[in-house]
């Protein structure tokens, strides 16, 4: 099987609201970094392009295809585009290159999610019949699953605290980050619950940004000579749509992926998992088996900002990073997509 | 540009048209137009309320259905003190996950409750309907607590 690498990555900033900035005004920086970094001078130097975004973020159906703007499409460009968070749009591209079809790849994911209301709008990509009539919104659905865990014993509201402690603190040092500072488990307990037995400190905040990647055969990253770390393992599993046929207790789907992504063949020295909401931090260190001496989330994870569509690449991307700047060797990277963690994908990096 | 003159069209975002939701799902929104709730029992014998299509372990298509209670046990919830425009109580609400008694897997649905400390998990609930049914979901109005009856 080719050796796949990846050879440049670059992430936004996550605001709060980015205004009047559209999606391609918010790729485009993305675009031009990671074209920096490989000295490419555009789209046409990757063989392949990939996105991830999701059209109920804008409202209007094929909403990506104004993404395309951002990539300069004449002449014409091999493209393709997932309605999932772009850690998806990097499997594809990982297919495409597996099979010969091409040697490198551009990937970027993208989201806008301020100008309409997060929760409510996810609360659409529930099934048609049974859950999204409720407008059952995904900060309740993962209050529910909170519940679960705290009910029988297998958290508390301080360890869900703690996780959002050290989120703050380590983002303090993650320039991209939209949420950090120094605070105590006491001082985040004492704050009142937002929809119990959540509080607004265990969710991630909504964020706009993007965030791009590029992706090659070894023998490609070596051409074109920047450092690279390799993708030794990936796969993803889904689970049931209905989160009342799943055990919310514990996320089998991400289990499955871990052993076949072979997470569980070296030591792994940091993790970056995608929890949008903290009790999941701690459910998913538990589903991918880390070590204590695994550094989980070092700049502060997705509750220090949460840019749809992107945080599941990004994930990717910060370990990569990692490992290039020799502060790991082997890492392992997480995304998730769907109600309560339905879906999940590992992905294994290891240095050159 | 007088306010007079500007033209506008009421817009509603969503489907404009009506589908056929099939024999499995079919079944259970009639029924709900009714009043009566049918699970559909799995490979493995347990009774899924909502009923599933398709197996949730073996895929095979699922055809065995069930009627089950209009009460049930509350098994999780989260207090909702703010309820969002869309939301379909008002009020503050639950939102609550019930195991139906005669099914295997909870639902979840919207709890009416006159605060958080009358909310235990356990605690017996008992489906309202909505005055007006059309076989939509939303023809269970909320599930509301039975008093003094927690199990």
């Amino acid at each position: 099987m080719r050796e796949i690498a990846v050879v440049a990555y670059s992430q936004s900033p996550c605001v709060a609201d980015a205004g009047a900035t559209n999606e391609v005004e918010l790729i485009m920086p993305q675009l031009q970094a990671v074209y920096s970094q490989l000295g490419l001078a555009s789209a046409q130097d990757v063989d392949f392009v990939c996105s991830g975004s999701c059209d109920y973020l804008q409202g209007a159906a094929f909403a990506f295809v104004a993404g395309v703007d951002a990539l300069g499409a004449v002449p014409p460009i091999k493209e393709s585009h997932v309605e999932m968070d772009a850690a998806w749009a990097l499997y594809e591209a990982i297919l495409k290159i597996r099979m010969g079809h091409a040697d490198s790849a551009l990937i970027y994911g993208f989201g806008k999610s301020s100008p309409g209301e997060l929760p409510i709008v996810l609360s659409q990509r529930l099934d048609p019949y049974y859950l999204a009539p409720l407008w059952l919104d995904t900060v309740s659905l993962a209050a529910l699953q909170a519940r679960l865990l705290l009910e029988q014993g297998l958290l508390t509201e301080h360890d869900m605290a703690a996780v959002v402690a050290r989120s703050r603190h380590n983002a303090l040092a993650n320039p991209l980050a939209q949420l950090a500072g120094e605070f105590s488990v006491e001082e985040l307990l004492a704050e009142e619950h937002f929809v119990a037995p959540l509080r607004r400190a265990d969710c991630s905040p909504v964020s706009d940004g993007a965030a791009a990647m590029v992706i090659a055969t070894v023998e490609q990253a070596r051409a074109w000579g920047a450092p690279y770390a390799r993708i030794t393992g990936i796969d993803h599993r889904i689970e049931n749509h209905n989160p009342c046929l799943r055990d919310l207790t514990d996320s089998v789907s991400t289990r499955q992926a871990a052993a076949a992504a072979g997470v569980h063949r070296g030591p792994v020295d940091v993790a970056e998992v995608y929890a949008p909401f903290s009790h999941q931090e701690i459910l998913l260190s538990r589903a991918l088996e880390l070590a204590p001496e695994t550094l989980v989330n070092p700049g502060g994870g997705v509750l220090a900002g949460n840019l749809m569509m992107a945080s599941g690449l990004a994930r990717v991307g910060e370990v990569f990073r990692r490992i290039i700047n020799g502060e790991a060797g082997r890492g392992v990277a997480h995304a998730t997509s769907g109600p309560c963690l339905q879906h999940n994908l590992v992905a294994v990096l290891e240095g050159a | 540009m007088a306010a007079a003159e500007l033209l506008s069209q009421e817009f509603e975002l969503g489907f404009t048209y009506t589908r056929s939701t099939g024999p499995v799902v079919g079944k259970f929104l009639t029924g709900l137009r009714d009043g009566k709730v049918y699970g559909v029992r799995g490979s493995d014998g347990r009774v899924l309320v909502p009923p599933a299509e398709y197996d949730p372990v073996t895929a095979a298509p699922l055809t065995d259905f069930v009627e089950v209670g209009q009460e049930g046990r509350l098994l999780s919830w989260c207090w909702v003190s703010e309820p969002r425009e869309a939301h379909l109580l008002q009020q503050p609400f639950a939102w609550a996950m019930v195991q139906l008694d005669g099914a295997d897997v909870p639902m979840i649905h919207c709890l009416e409750a006159p605060s958080a400390e009358a909310v235990t998990t356990g605690a017996r609930v008992s489906i309202s309907w909505a005055d007006e049914r059309q076989g939509f979901i939303t023809d269970i109005r909320c599930f509301t607590l039975l008093q003094g009856a927690a199990s």
